[in-house]
């Protein structure tokens, strides 16, 4: 007796279905339209929250006049100062306690040590020493930037294959040539971990130096929002925040996809 | 073809001539096998390692011809790979007298290729003078890998990736090349073909060779001459004189090869009439069954 066949449906074949990122946008969608409901039935006073449409209304507004795009420059500066500095010394102590014995002495034990320090507990001590100008921000962005290279490159350069040290060394290459062939290109996928974890504390250390006390800048905005009650403007600074986020991570997400293509595990194509 | 041993490895603070010309009058070692005055690749004298308190390698003695072909069998973890990592001067913790090459190449049981580094820039790397790509070309290509030149390490096949790591140490134009069981993680087919490969490189380059493996075929397929490692020491050698390119199914292969299983410390299997592993024929070497690593 021969057993009853039945055909493999191929996949195409299905039903066609939702796309999938209609269905990932419905969420988002239905609580927008919920919130501008609930905003324009009054059950959502404009005090505690401003509807979507002003909220737009207002975020074009803030563009037109040059208040948004200004603030934006002011605290993207503050960010990328901040940054700089705080990838210069990270990876600097990285590499004298990575590549030497000394250096891990010196260096690894005191940034461990001050690591466990909160960096945000920091703010009163930067005030009294830095003032309130644009020193003790650009301080406490470095600060977090510092300590998040510092472990992840380190990290990675303890990391690298000891067997490929040992090629290194059979192919003739001498401190330096390691260093630059094997130790630095190994501890690399370290470092954009660091990087991006990094740049998420960079903009969170800038919310926090910029609510405490600033003339300028996304902050200032959102600190004289509060004053006035303006919803609308908090949220379009919050919004704000959230793109420059979003675009620092686009950015360290290229930067991967240049650097580290020689990963098998990368798929970013 | 005299090879110019060079350098002497260890106990630094020992004053030797660092340089023997190896065809001139030379003070090696009086008791070397092949005699002080012979040409070396090899000339190790009273070479002692040890890890903890424990002897790896109690006095060992070896001499290799030029451009002869070694083999070093032994037992796991019986310092096999410590041996050649002496002789590649990547361990130096030693005592005794060990002279080599100044030029000499290492290739691993892995690849040990830069992966972020593409194949041909990999089989560049560390050599002296700034070599244009061609050079990394035509060594690619003597291993059949031209059209792969340009890949990253991490996507070639096994196979692809040691024999990279084959051109990138013949690149050096060494005159030893250390090849540390560099088949012992391919497949049956694909180490056939590497084998293959590696006699046919050694018979075109000359260089001296020294193969750890603990595959007692392979060795009796390549070499001039299987040395068996054991306590410390070389503690059996034997020439092989058979005719090139060898042949699996010949009685006097089984022969040696039984022979120096016995000495392994393995016994041979008897031909039973149904499964004699040595009546397979030379066509495909791989039917025959291999020690157990
Ligand atoms: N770095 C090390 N530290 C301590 N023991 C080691 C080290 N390297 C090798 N050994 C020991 O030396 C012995 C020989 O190792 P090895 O030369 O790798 O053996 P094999 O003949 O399998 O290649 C082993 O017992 C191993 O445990
Ligand atoms: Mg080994």
């Amino acid at each position: 007796m021969s057993p009853v066949l039945e055909p493999v449906v191929p996949l195409s074949a299905r039903r066609r279905t939702v796309p999938r990122w209609l269905r990932r946008t419905t969420g988002p969608l239905v609580l927008l339209i919920a919130w501008q409901v609930c905003s324009a039935t009054g059950v959502l006073s404009p005090d505690t929250l401003a509807s979507p449409g002003t909220i737009a209304r207002t975020a074009s507004d803030l563009i037109g006049d040059g208040t948004l795009p200004h603030a934006m420059l002011v605290s993207v500066q503050r960010v990328l100062v901040g940054l700089l500095i705080g990838a210069v010394a990270g990876v600097s102590l990285a590499l004298v306690s990575g590549l030497s014995r000394l250096g891990e002495d010196l260096v690894d034990a005191t940034v461990q040590m001050l690591r466990t320090i909160p960096w945000v507990g920091m703010i009163p001590l930067f005030i009294i020493w830095l003032g309130i100008g644009e020193a003790p921000k650009i301080a406490l962005i470095s600060l977090g930037v510092t300590f998040h290279l510092y472990l992840n490159v380190y990290a990675g350069i303890r990391g690298v294959d000891a067997q490929l040290i040992e090629a290194g060394t059979s192919l003739g290459l001498g401190r330096w040539g390691l260093i630059r062939h094997v130790v630095l290109p190994g501890a690399l996928p370290g470092a954009m971990t660091g990087l991006r974890y990094s740049l998420a504390t960079a903009w969170l250390a800038l919310v926090f130096g910029e609510t405490i006390n600033a003339d300028d800048g996304i902050g200032f905005l959102l600190n004289r929002a509060r004053e006035f009650f303006q919803t609308d403007v908090i949220v379009v600074c919050l919004i704000v925040y959230a793109a420059l986020g979003l675009l620092a991570d686009f950015i360290v997400r290229t930067l991967e996809r240049l650097l580290l293509q020689w990963r098998p595990s990368f798929t970013g194509k | 073809m005299a090879t110019e041993l060079h350098g002497q490895i260890g106990p630094v603070e020992k004053e030797t001539p660092a340089e023997i010309p190896a065809d001139g009058p030379a003070d090696g070692p009086a008791d070397a096998p092949a005699g002080p005055d012979a040409p070396a690749a090899v000339r190790v004298h009273g070479l002692t390692r040890t890890f903890d308190g424990r002897a790896v390698i109690d006095r060992l003695e070896l001499t290799v011809r030029p451009g002869e072909f070694v083999a070093l069998l032994g037992h796991s973890g019986c310092g096999k790979s410590t041996l050649l990592r002496i002789l590649a001067g990547l361990d130096r913790e030693i005592e005794g007298e060990v002279l080599v090459p100044r030029t000499k190449a290492v290739a691993f049981q892995s690849p040990r290729l830069m992966p972020w580094k593409r194949v041909w820039r990999n089989v560049l790397l560390g050599l002296p003078g700034r070599p244009g790509r061609a050079v990394a070309e035509r060594a690619l290509a003597e291993v059949g890998l031209g059209h792969r030149s340009t890949a990253w390490p991490k996507t070639l096949s096994g196979g692809e990736a040691q024999r990279a790591s084959l051109a990138r140490a013949l690149v050096r134009e060494p005159d030893l090349l250390l090849l540390d069981e560099p088949f012992g993680a391919l497949d049956a087919l694909t180490r056939i073909k590497a084998q293959q490969l590696v006699a046919e490189l050694w018979q075109r380059r000359g260089c001296a060779v020294l193969l750890v493996t603990h595959d007692v075929e392979e060795a009796l397929l390549l070499a001039d001459r299987v040395l068996v490692m054991d306590h410390g020491v070389i503690a059996y050698e034997r020439e092989i004189g058979l005719d090139r390119p060898r042949d699996i199914s010949d009685p006097r292969f089984a022969e040696l090869r039984a022979e120096l299983l016995d000495r392994l410390g393995v016994v041979a299997p008897t031909a039973a009439p149904t499964a004699a592993p040595t009546t397979a024929t030379a066509a495909s070497p791989a039917a025959s069954p291999r020690k157990a690593a």
